[in-house]
């Protein structure tokens, strides 16, 4: 894979975005790796939890927007009670979400979920589901 | 002693065996849980973005109800309640300006809110103001013999800063079930994420987390898991239908919530266990090990 | 008969584990010759040596063999515990019978214990022919020759001089300073070189112990610890600097431009120059490559305009003599070549520039006072490339080792380059980030997380010029993907390679070096500020990579092993070296050819071969190499060694 990087990249308003929605700093990250090694996840994730924060840090806007990734997160903020350098990687990953969803597409429509489901859920399930993946 | 009860959703449908098992061992054991009334949903999930205050008006809203209650203190029993509730609370202690912003969203309510509440779990009530020596005092029917491993999941303990205890070595649980008399089984996945929401639209992740959490414990020797959120109950308990038709060889494992073991423990009417909304039947194991024999 | 003692030790089970130690002493017993012998659980505590004291008191016994572990770990202890009780400490042998027998036979003990005993007798056998041996003790001068005026130079003469003995400091530039003077500077604490190290530049000026001689050389040294003596050159300046006021009116008024070494060629000096504005001494020098009286038989503007009379056309090398009692080496280090680098562009591109070259282009000193600019046109670059291990940690093609600065070097020069340019961005390849110094990673951190240096995991294949940019094609490891920057200039980290000609010195010096010619230490864990040579220390980067905190440091361990030295009015030497026996020797000299100390001369009148014993280090090549038998090593001698030989094969 050829990544062409330049100034725009990394000064993008992307990557502006991610840190004003997560407040957190994306430069902080010195992928050390350890949020994927205790990602519950992972193994469902197309892009392992440190390479989209090095994905944000190259400026790759599409690949990191597109990821499914974002989405298989739960929020299960393991990776925030270890990472070493204190990144909330969690808030991160809602940042991303949140950019998508801002544009008014439903990662999950609710209109989309089967009635059976609906029926069979707790709502507590539905509740957070649909404020994790709806616009 | 009244504290003021903030149920949640699910603790009123689905989780109802939880709420009516929590209300009477608290009351057996002198607490009496006063629900809130007008109580709202409490968001289920923390919102994780900085511009998002709008999602901090329902769990603050809530608080806003125990401070005209008169009240000083919140209890939940609900893990992800707790966790929304507390960390709002935090969000506002520690930023006035944002305080500001959601009374004045709130502007009809009668009393402003200034970060006075305290957010606790009814497992700190337990822990801190009865004590876990004063249960074993009232257990009628130790849990003898009785192999469990308690399930923490994530919003008991993290992060650190928001958690009720140790968020990688956490011994509450324990505590609270060796005070019943039972046997703690230890594990490594105790703690990890049982993938909560995504069972509503991926079914698969969950089989696949419930499943590793369930055979840790299995394989270490559990018989019962105890949890105390309804979305973990629900994935580890009902969706171990589907974790049996992708695994044949899963057995199956019966699902508590710590206030039904305690309950039974305190020789309380079975009714109020509700051992009818489990959906891995919990009351064989319970027999055989006789501790119930009105089966 | 001799009256021979055997303490057999057990170092624990070490070789109680292994040898039946019992057994051995029993049997060394009855040993002839051996009139005591026992064992004990550790022969080096402080209860055994007593043991060891009230048997030879007791036994009156006129030997003593330890069995023991290696003599490079305690025969010096029990020299000294037979010494203090007046038994010549060369009547003590150590019988090496841990890592030459149990350490290496444990599967089987039967065997081991025989070996072991074979070992102690052979001992005991060299032990009857020892001689007792007094060592040789060598006057000193207290004084020392520091060679090299970068800041590992500089601070060993303070602390030499400060101490109250004598320095010489050579150096082979016309100021001291060193590579420390061209910083940009200093990391961690970003503090300016120059002003941290000009002060102490003026001390050793200033200091009345240290004769500074700049624009100097090495050319001979001779003698041994104690008695060195050295002949330097003193390179022709054309200036008379003992008339010259510093004035610098020559240098204003000369009308040649060159390209400047300090600058790192992206500035230009006059024909005749001094090295920076701070210089000590600041004296000029005439470069007469270039000036035009030398290349073109006139101008002669600087001698026109010295009111004092100082240039002088006529002038040539001359040399002094000094006699000196140690030398610490402290040569430093250069950069290697960008040139050498073919995929970097094999240093064609003015805008691919070196570590150093980086510094001036950042120093607030520098040729632009700190501006960034590019050497092709002047522009402020917007996107800056740093590449680190350039040259390091390739050893297929240059050197294997690591650089150790250039982590730290880069992070600082790519937060400058910030600073100056907030709205630029800095570019770091590298492979692994070593920041192993206190307040370090601190430093990284800061440069990645408040400059937001954005650090990419991954060698760079390749550089090449497209228009006015420079292409720079690299990789990020971390997502595995190939990264192309469109750069405006590029900075190569280069390996730090021995400063040149150290070589030649380290011959003259008789210093050892390594494949790269950094100077080789002592031991590398618990002498590494000495050299093989007695009375030569190492200082600074000419003998690894290192930067100015390690390198003051062990300037600083040198100077104080030099004054350890001089603390002392005469200089013992060990006296197991070669002897000859001038009735047998036939004067073949293969002992001269052989020795690798130049202890060993013929004698011109009566032809036979003499060892100077304050150079022997006692390795024993001459009398190995003798065909007479004449060159024998005190107490290793030929007999002795035969005695040896016949115990271990006598079975």
């Amino acid at each position: 894979m050829r990544t062409e990087i330049s100034i725009k990249n990394t000064k993008s308003k992307f990557l502006g975005k991610v840190e004003e929605l997560s407040g957190e700093s994306i430069y902080a990250c010195y992928q050390c790796g350890k949020c994927s090694a205790g990602c519950p996840s992972i193994s469902e994730m197309d892009i392992s939890p440190s390479e989209i924060i090095r994905l944000v840090q190259l400026g790759e806007e599409k690949e990191v927007l597109n990821s499914k990734t974002i989405w298989i997160c739960a929020s299960c903020f393991t990776c925030v009670t270890r990472c070493p350098k204190g990144v909330d990687l969690a808030k991160i990953m809602e940042s991303l979400r949140q950019i998508n969803l801002r544009k008014n597409v439903d990662y999950v429509s609710p209109l989309s979920i089967p009635k059976e489901i609906l029926s069979q859920v707790p709502q507590i399930a539905l509740v957070s589901s649909l404020r994790k993946f709806s616009a | 002693m009244k504290i003021s009860y903030f149920p949640g959703c699910t603790l009123k449908t689905m989780a109802k065996d939880f709420e009516d098992s929590a209300l009477a061992s608290a009351s057996c054991l002198g607490i009496e849980l006063v629900e809130l009334p007008r109580w709202n949903c409490c968001g289920t999930v923390y919102s994780l973005t900085s511009d998002d205050l709008i999602h901090q008006v329902a769990p603050i809203r809530n608080l806003i109800r125990v401070k005209e209650q008169e009240d000083n203190r919140v209890v939940t029993l609900c893990s992800m309640c707790y966790h929304t509730l507390k960390r709002a609370n935090k969000l506002v202690r520690e930023d006035r300006e944002k305080l500001d912003k959601l009374n004045n969203l709130m502007y009809r309510e009668d009393v402003k809110y200034d970060g006075e509440i305290e957010v606790l779990h009814l497992l700190e009530i337990l822990k801190n103001e009865v004590s876990f020596n004063q249960i074993a005092k009232k257990v009628k029917i130790p849990l003898k013999e009785l192999k469990v491993a308690p399930y923490y999941g994530c919003l008991l303990l993290r992060p650190p800063e928001i958690g009720l205890d140790d968020a990688e070595n956490p011994t509450i649980l324990k505590d609270f079930l060796e005070s019943i008399g039972a046997e703690v089984i230890d594990y490594p996945y105790q703690t990890e994420c049982c993938a909560s929401y995504h069972t509503v639209v991926n079914v698969d992740l969950v089989v696949e987390r419930a499943h590793d959490i369930l055979s840790s414990a299995i394989n270490q020797g559990a018989e019962a898991i105890v949890l105390s959120c309804p979305l973990c109950g629900f994935n580890l308990d009902n969706r171990q239908k589907e974790i049996k038709e992708k695994f044949s060889d899963f057995k199956g494992i019966p699902v508590f919530y710590f206030t039904q073991l305690l309950a039974l423990s305190l020789g309380l009417d079975e009714k109020v266990c509700g051992f009818e909304l489990n959906f891995v039947d919990p009351r064989h194991l319970l027999k055989s090990k006789h501790l119930t024999g009105r089966v | 008969m001799s009256r021979i003692g055997v303490f057999v030790c057990h170092c624990g089970l070490n070789i109680a584990g292994t040898v039946d130690v019992e057994k051995a002493a029993r049997l060394m017993s009855n040993y002839p010759g051996v009139i005591y012998a026992s064992d004990y659980v550790y022969m080096c505590s402080d209860p055994g040596q007593d043991m060891i004291k009230e048997v030879v008191k007791e036994k009156k016994l006129d030997g003593i063999v330890v069995a023991a572990c290696s003599p490079t770990m305690h025969e010096i202890t029990f020299r000294n515990t037979v010494a203090s009780i007046g038994l010549n400490p060369y009547r003590c042998e150590i019988a090496n019978i841990r890592e030459q027998c149990s350490w290496v036979h444990q599967d089987n003990k039967e065997i081991a214990t025989e070996k072991a005993v074979q070992i102690i007798e052979a001992t005991v056998e060299k032990l009857k022919l020892d001689k007792s041996l007094v060592p040789l003790s060598i006057p000193i001068t207290k004084k020392a020759l520091v060679i090299g005026g970068g800041i590992a130079g500089i601070q060993a003469s303070l602390d030499i001089a400060d101490s109250g003995y004598e320095v010489v400091l050579v150096e082979k530039n016309q100021s001291i300073g060193g590579h420390m003077l061209q910083l940009s500077e200093t990391f961690p604490t970003l503090d300016c070189p120059q002003c941290i190290a000009t002060p102490r530049m003026v001390q050793v000026g200033q200091h009345p112990k240290i004769k500074l001689l700049a624009y100097s050389e090495v050319e001979e040294v001779s003698g041994y610890v104690g008695n060195f003596k050295v002949k330097i050159r003193r390179k022709v300046s054309f200036v008379d600097w003992d008339k010259c006021t510093g004035c610098g009116l020559c240098i204003e008024k000369c009308p040649v431009k060159v390209l400047s070494e300090f600058d790192e060629f992206l500035a230009k000096r006059k024909a005749i120059y001094t090295l920076f504005p701070q210089a000590v001494p600041n004296k000029p020098v005439i470069d007469s490559n270039n000036c035009l009286y030398f290349t073109k038989g006139k101008c002669r503007a600087c001698e026109k305009n010295c009111s004092v009379k100082a240039i002088n056309f006529e002038q040539k090398d001359s040399f002094i003599e000094e006699d000196v009692g140690a030398i610490i080496v402290a040569t430093g280090y250069d950069l290697m070549d960008k040139a050498e680098i073919g995929e970097y562009g094999y240093g064609k591109y003015e805008d691919v520039i070196d570590g150093l070259q980086a510094e001036r282009v950042l120093a607030p000193a520098g040729p632009t006072n700190g501006i960034p600019y590019r050497p092709s046109d002047g522009k402020i670059p917007k996107e800056v490339v740093f590449i680190q291990c350039v040259g390091s940690r390739d050893p297929e093609h240059y050197y294997p080792y690591c650089s150790k600065v250039c982590c730290m070097y880069t992070i600082k020069q790519a937060m400058l380059y910030k600073h100056a340019v907030p709205d630029g961005q800095a570019y770091v390849f590298y492979m692994d980030i070593r920041c192993n110094g206190k307040g370090y990673e601190e430093f990284l951190q800061r440069g990645i997380e408040e400059d937001r240096i954005l650090y990419i995991r991954g060698r760079v294949s390749k550089v090449f010029k497209d228009g006015d940019k420079i292409e720079v094609w690299g990789a990020d490891t971390l997502t595995g993907r190939k990264i192309e920057i469109s750069a405006d200039m590029v900075v190569l980290a280069m390996a730090m390679v021995p400063s040149q000609g150290v070589k030649k010195l380290a011959e003259k010096l008789r210093l050892a070096t390594d494949e790269y010619g950094f100077l080789t230490e002592a031991h590398p864990k618990l002498r590494p500020v000495e050299s093989l040579t007695a009375g030569c220390f190492l200082a600074g980067a000419a003998q690894a990579p290192k930067d100015i905190p390690e390198a003051v440091a062990q300037a600083s361990g040198a100077a104080s092993k030099v004054l350890s030295l001089f603390s002392q009015d005469v200089f013992y030497h060990e006296p197991i070296i070669g002897s000859v026996d001038e009735e047998v020797c036939v004067g073949c000299g293969n002992c001269v050819n052989i020795c690798a100390y130049d202890a060993v001369e013929l004698d011109l009148v009566t032809k036979v071969a003499k060892v100077n014993p304050a150079l022997c280090e006692g390795c024993g090549a001459c009398s190995a190499a003798c065909p007479s038998g004449a060159m024998q090593q005190n107490n290793f001698g030929k007999r002795q060694i035969f005695e040896m030989v016949d115990a271990f094969t006598k079975g």
